[in-house]
């Protein structure tokens, strides 16, 4: 987990280096913005059929996967990039990519001892708690587990024994398909399909890794799961395929963290999320972004267009979303849930700060199709400096979704006098027993407030970073523990030279 | 002679072209509580904004020394760390910020300001409830957000709990009688008054008097047009509740 806080001081595992490494960072306060020097094995430069095949080899992918793939490639080619997002960039040269990046050290590490040394050092600077030492000891956080993803291949799984004791299957995407074909095969785009949209479709046609899990009938995951994400290669896209399967009456809460070292040119990141409830079922996922944002110029960055959807395909299943976005360039997401099963449930809790020339147009759909089913959605925007801060909301109910019920609230902050916030909410109903409440402010800190917490001792940035904390309050709490404290000291770094 | 903790000398202030303090004199020595009365709009919750810092406001002329430096060159928060704190008359709302947090934000904050380690929770328990007993002050409003949907007298405990926490030595008490019933009133002047302390002095301002019999002034002053035109004792507070402030305004042309 990354640590925000002790920078400057000395901590066990950190060193000299790395301090000094991330303080002579300072211009841009991105604090994770260095580089690792791994020899990658690339694919060929740009997007063909070639690049296609070159990825499922590498992979050692069956004959169906490129299949499948090659039929994603087609279909993408048939379509064009969306424009209706209120976000700007000049023009992505898909040919001017690489599409896979794997770190040298292989044959696949069977212990963290023969994994690249190089490549601890850098979960080190970030704080993952990949250490088996710390694992054992039960220091920091016993109950999680991750899954590192570096530039896309999984380098090592902990806990896999004791999770797979009651039958969880937390792997990479590209293991399950080797391993778990069957279950590959049935949920693989089933939530969304090859030709979704743009990138979700070029994701299916490239993806590279990824997170697969597997909860059996019945069984309530004993941990958090987590992975950590990371784009590390030069001018590489990331498109991470994830995919979380939850069976009858059970239970998994997954948490995702992402951090990218900084660069000149835009980054795309394409990832797809898909989540399956089943009946009774429950799926909480979180997330909390952190990459790139870009300079003060609004040079650099990462592109952030991702496709994440939860199915509740059982009665009575839930989907739970949390997300923090502090980071990106551009940010494009709207991760939704379907809710078909009757009387399942899907929540939507949004913490989405831009700073800087930071874009972002995100918010979330909730498709009720069956009966009693109901939904809420809490957003929170925070807009500063230039930057531009959309909500993007469908809530619908179908003729058949008897009952349906919904509650969202919306609420911008504001910062300064330079940046915008903007609510697009869509919303349908087929049914007229459907309830649908919609509730938006938006609001600003006011010089009073300012004034009244510096006359208390605060200093601007501390009053700005404690106003916010208050504003973004209800959906902080649903955030699983580890993530909320860490999310406070990011909502603070997020905001610096916001004001003044 | 001892340093005074508040000494004001010939102090103007200008809100865009309009001139409100027209040249404020005024000398607290340690221990001691003064009371500026005056009628509204004569300038008074304008001195107390000035003092600490209010943006608003354009000094053109004169100076202020808390215990002895210079006050006007440093921001709201190094005034605040250097021991000046405002009870509002209108205090504001922060939305979501439990007080308990607010509390603990504020002096850490200062103390880190004058280099000091943070207080630990314990320690910083301990004294929230301390201070708390006294003004009546629950768990349970500590608990919800500071100042929003707060009773007018709850507004005005929080005040004179955060000054009690933060040990200020310089104490200005802006209208703090406002929106008070009278058991509110007790509570809040008990407050104030288990804050007297030799190496502490007060501002306390207000336009009626009746908030000097339960804080006890050791010198009264009379705020007309952007200045001090009469100070005395406790008893010229009686006396301009009699007569009214109508005396005073002559003095002042």
């Amino acid at each position: 987990m990354a640590d925000y806080d002790h920078i400057p001081t000395l901590k066990e595992n950190i060193d000299r280096a790395t301090v000094d490494s991330v303080l002579s960072l300072d211009v841009d306060k991105y604090k994770y913005g260095f580089e690792t020097d791994i020899e990658s094995d690339m694919a060929p430069k740009g997007l063909s059929e070639d690049t296609v095949r070159f990825i499922s080899a590498k992979k050692n992918e069956p004959e169906w996967m490129l299949e499948w793939r090659l039929d994603a490639y087609r279909r993408f080619l048939t379509l064009t990039e969306p424009t209706w997002a209120k976000v700007h960039y000049p023009k992505i040269d898909l040919q001017d990519m690489y599409y896979y990046a794997a770190p040298k050290s292989t044959p696949a590490p069977k212990s963290l001892d023969e994994v690249d040394p190089a490549l601890i050092a850098m979960y080190d600077k970030l704080g993952v708690p990949l250490r088996e030492r710390e694992i054992l000891a039960g220091v920091e956080r016993p109950n999680v587990a991750v899954d590192a993803v570096m530039d896309s291949v999984s380098v090592v799984t902990t806990f896999r024994e004791e999770l797979a004791k009651v039958g969880i299957i937390f792997c990479s995407i590209a293991e399950a398909i080797r391993e778990h074909p069957e279950l590959v095969k049935k949920y693989l785009a089933s939530v969304v399909p090859v030709s979704d949209n743009y990138y979700a479709t070029l994701n299916s046609a490239v993806f590279t890794d990824g997170s697969f899990v597997y909860i059996p009938k019945g069984v309530r995951c004993p941990m958090e799961l987590s992975t950590y994400f990371r784009i590390n290669e030069k001018k590489t896209g990331q498109f991470e395929r994830t995919l979380i399967i939850a069976e009858a009456d059970s239970y998994v809460s997954y948490l995702e963290g992402c951090t990218a070292p900084m660069r000149d040119e835009n980054q795309l990141h394409a990832a797809v999320v898909e989540l399956v409830a089943l009946d009774n079922a429950e799926i909480k996922y979180s997330t909390v972004q952190n990459w790139y944002p870009g300079d003060k110029d609004g040079k650099g960055g990462i592109y952030n267009f991702v496709t994440k959807r939860g199915d509740c395909r059982g009665v009575n299943s839930k989907i739970s979303w949390t997300q923090v976005e502090t980071g990106s360039a551009i940010t494009w997401k709207y991760p939704s849930c379907i809710l078909r099963g009757d009387g399942s449930r899907g929540e939507f809790y949004s913490i989405a700060i831009s700073n800087g020339h930071q874009q972002v147009d995100s918010g979330t759909k909730m498709i009720h199709l069956g009966k009693n089913t109901s939904s809420r959605i809490i957003s929170k925007g925070i807009a500063a400096g230039f930057s531009d801060n959309t909500y993007r909301g469908q809530v619908s109910a179908h003729a058949k979704a008897k009952n349906a019920r919904n509650f969202t609230q919306c609420d911008s902050l504001l910062i300064g006098d330079t940046c915008g916030a903007h609510t697009v909410p869509y919303i349908e109903s087929r049914n007229g027993s459907a309830v649908f409440e919609h509730e938006a402010t938006t609001s600003k800190i006011s010089d009073d407030q300012m004034f009244y917490c510096q006359q208390r001792g605060l200093n601007e940035e501390e009053a700005v970073a404690l106003i916010v904390n208050g504003f973004v309050r209800d959906v902080l709490q649903h955030l699983p523990m580890e993530f909320m404290v860490e999310t406070q000291k990011l909502i603070a770094i997020s905001l610096e030279g916001s004001v003044g | 002679m001892t340093t005074p903790i508040l000494e004001i000398r010939n102090l103007h202030a200008r809100i865009e072209e309009r001139e409100i303090l027209k040249g404020v004199n005024l000398i607290i020595p340690p221990g001691e509580v003064h009371a500026v009365m005056g009628r509204n709009g004569s300038g008074k919750s304008t001195l107390s904004y000035v003092l600490a810092g209010k943006e608003d406001y354009e000094i053109t002329e004169g100076e202020v020394l808390l215990d002895g430096e210079n006050l006007l060159e440093m921001d709201p928060a190094e005034r605040a760390a250097a021991g000046l704190f405002l009870a509002f008359q209108y205090p504001i709302e922060i939305p979501g910020v439990a007080t308990m947090t607010f509390l603990k934000a504020a002096i850490n904050a200062q103390r880190k300001a004058r280099g000091e380690g943070e207080l630990s929770t314990p320690d910083f328990m301990r004294a929230v409830k301390t201070a708390g007993t006294e003004l009546n002050v629950d768990t349970d409003m500590l608990k919800r957000p500071l100042n929003v949907g707060f009773s007018g007298g709850e507004k005005k405990r929080a005040e004179v709990l955060q000054m009690a926490l933060l040990q200020p030595k310089m104490c200005i008490l802006d209208e703090t009688d406002s929106g008070l019933d009278i058991d509110a009133l007790q509570v809040v002047s008990k407050g104030v008054n288990a804050l007297r302390a030799a190496n502490r002095s007060m501002l306390v301002i207000t336009h009626y008097q009746r908030l000097l019999n339960h804080i006890v002034p050791d010198v009264v002053h009379v705020f007309s047009d952007g200045r001090i035109v009469e100070s005395g004792d406790k008893d010229l507070a009686l006396q301009l509740e009699a007569k009214g402030y109508a005396d005073f305004d002559g003095a002042a042309a």
